[in-house]
């Protein structure tokens, strides 16, 4: 199982991996945080004409050349949709989508007019609509993992700024923050956080990398540095599982293998976390309403005995349920407080409270008042 | 520093959002060391002037002054008290984390909250009543405890001039109390506070100095002086009646062609 550990085609791509998912989980974290996760997703699909104009210029087919290709148009794509929503009335989710389709049109049609030309040399510059991970040689991800590292570093030294920018940026304006520069290089981290990963994982699909760690590392902690640590964990976990299942089976492209993977880390972390995980949720509000049922039948119960002229009067159930104004849950209840001692079920299948129950009801509306 | 000089001038201001101005030629003077209310109907422009003040909205004329000096070279000397619905609070941070962040204009950049800072903060948030909370995750508060949260970073950002946006908006009397408190010790410590303000009752008990407002200004002075039935007429147009206790003029906003005396609706 762990023989891809000598493997160097599988190392590299292994390595490369976790380095995508660290940065863009690190970076996604402060996108989901300012509700910009559809920011991701404009920056990828913006890189692509970028990809295809260096090449067209350069002729080259080297990382490096096309990665700052798209890097640069990732850069424009962004920061145009966000000034677009600042000076027009559209809002920002419309000028990030319309960002989005132009440049991805604009990048397909690019792509279809390299691939014409009549040298051979252009093939290869689709793997990065939906990625290749096999494609990766050790010196990218040199490269990817120095790149990387310079961005994680800023977010360290910039950590408080960026902090208070996502939580309250008028009163980062107010103080005298730079605000607008402070959010320039924010951006412009998560513009290198996804072209690094944009030949392994894809335009198409980079942008669930950036969202999903983020998502699901929020359900475990309330720290930021717990978040951005877990979502950093979470996104080189994908990417390692997704590359590596990527480049075993034949056929089957990187991109969506990794998005996969992420989307169960999501899955398990919206079902299972502790404190906000549905199933907990559920499981609490279960018990909660069923302290309060029984409780309240109790107190039903109490009511009856002091109508009666016989204290230990038993009633039943279906008078409790028409008292309670419920249906479902009324004989459970009953069961639970016979558990306790504090109510108890006569011969015929009728009900009454205990002394124990009358105690109880007594010295909580003595503590009450 | 010099008497007589104010600790918030403001002269000519107009602000205008898309042709439709929000604030027209507005000029207000706030003195040293009071506690100042700005009172206008909704949509006069209330929260518009203190993000003027802050630098926070582009105005389309008018200058700004703090003690004296343009605005933009006092920031340090400004706190600011936001409006508690402004920001996400299911946001990842503690109680102790947000008081932190008033020390942010003092550390200035790279530079990392350190011990001092935290014991500030900590010692701000005993001020407030809510030393026990320092470690709670930001979302389990309640409104009134969001208040006091944003309050006590207000008190370690340790400024000259403090602007708050509706500190009483959505708390209990007992928050309100603690709160009208606080701002008495910024005033007994020399401290000017400009607070938007809703509820007209309570105007002439918690402030010295009011600012009436309408997209234009309609008053400004000394409470008695400048809250006056006629002025708040001005302010409020018809929509106001008014009720004499205890000899005060008590103003109370009722609902538009209402013969019934109302509380003046909150902004949302």
């Amino acid at each position: 199982m762990l023989d891809w550990l000598s493997d160097y085609t599988l190392r590299t791509v292994a390595l490369g991996a976790a380095t995508i998912g660290i940065v863009s989980g690190v970076l996604g974290s402060f996108a989901v945080l300012r509700r910009q996760s559809l920011l991701g997703d404009a920056i990828s699909h913006a890189a692509l004409p970028g990809i295809a104009i260096a090449f067209i210029i350069t002729g080259s087919k080297s990382l490096p050349v096309l990665v700052l290709g798209a890097a640069i148009a990732g850069w424009i794509g962004a920061l145009l949709a966000l000034r677009l929503s600042n000076v027009t009335r559209l809002k920002q989710d419309a000028t990030l989508g319309l960002v989005l389709s132009v440049f991805f049109g604009f990048g397909l049609m690019l792509l279809t007019f390299v691939q014409r030309r009549p040298d051979a040399t252009q093939a290869g510059l689709d793997k990065f609509l939906f990625g290749q991970a096999a494609a990766l040689l050790q010196r990218d991800v040199i490269a990817m993992a120095v790149t990387g590292g310079v961005a994680l570093l800023l977010i360290v030294l910039f950590w408080k700024e960026f902090k208070l920018l996502a939580f309250d940026p008028d009163f980062a304006a107010a103080i005298g923050f730079p605000v607008r520069a402070i959010d320039v290089v924010l951006t412009t981290l998560l513009v290198v956080a996804i072209v690094i990963g944009l030949e392994s994982v894809g335009v198409v699909l980079m942008s669930a990398l950036v969202v999903a760690p983020a998502a699901a590392a929020r359900q475990w902690t309330d720290h930021l540095g717990g978040m951005v640590a877990l979502a950093a964990l979470f996104g080189a976990a994908s990417g390692i599982a997704g590359a590596v299942i990527s480049a075993r089976a034949v056929n089957v492209p990187t991109g969506p293998t990794v998005v996969l993977c992420a989307a169960s880390v999501v899955a398990v972390s919206l079902l299972f976390a502790p404190a906000r995980g549905l199933v907990f949720a559920r499981l609490r509000d279960r018990r909660t309403r069923r302290r309060f049922g029984a409780r309240h039948v109790l107190e039903h119960l109490y009511a009856l005995s002091e109508q009666h002229e016989d204290p230990g009067h038993a009633h039943a159930t279906s008078v409790l349920e028409a008292m309670t104004g419920r249906r479902a849950g009324v004989g459970a209840d009953l069961d639970a407080l016979e558990g306790q001692g504090l109510a108890q079920r006569s011969a015929d299948g009728e009900w009454a409270i205990t002394d124990a129950g009358r105690d109880r009801i007594r010295r909580d509306r003595q503590v009450e008042r | 520093m010099t008497n007589g000089v104010n600790a918030v001038e403001v002269e000519d201001l107009t602000v205008a959002y898309r042709d439709e101005p929000v604030l027209w030629d507005v000029d207000v003077a706030i003195p040293r060391r009071v506690l100042a209310a700005i009172v206008g109907p909704n949509g006069a422009g209330k929260t518009t002037l203190i993000k003027s003040i802050l630098g926070l909205v582009k105005p389309a004329a008018g200058r700004v002054s703090i003690n004296g000096l343009s605005a933009d070279t006092q920031r340090r000397l400004i706190g600011y008290v936001p409006q508690r619905g402004s920001i996400d609070w299911d946001f990842p941070t503690t109680v102790l984390d947000v008081v932190l962040m008033g020390r942010y204009g003092e550390l200035g950049l790279f530079r990392r909250p350190r011990r001092e800072d935290r014991d500030l903060a900590r010692a701000a948030l005993d001020k407030v009543g809510m030393a026990d909370l320092a470690d709670r995750h930001i979302s389990q508060l309640s409104g009134g405890q969001q208040q006091r949260v944003f309050l006590a970073r207000a008190v370690v950002q340790d400024a000259d001039v403090y602007l708050m946006d509706e500190p009483f908006q959505g708390v209990d009397a007992t928050t309100e109390r603690a709160i009208v408190e606080l701002l008495r010790d910024f005033r007994r410590a020399g401290k000017t506070v400009v607070v938007v303000h809703h509820d007209l009752q309570t105007v002439e008990e918690y402030f010295d100095w009011v600012t009436l407002l309408n997209v234009r200004l309609i008053a400004n002075g000394p409470v008695r002086d400048a809250f006056t039935e006629e002025n708040l007429r001005l302010t409020y147009g018809g929509r106001l009646a008014f009720a004499a206790r205890n000899g005060a003029d008590v103003a109370r906003a009722a609902p538009e062609g209402g013969g019934e005396v109302a509380v003046l609706p909150q902004e949302g």
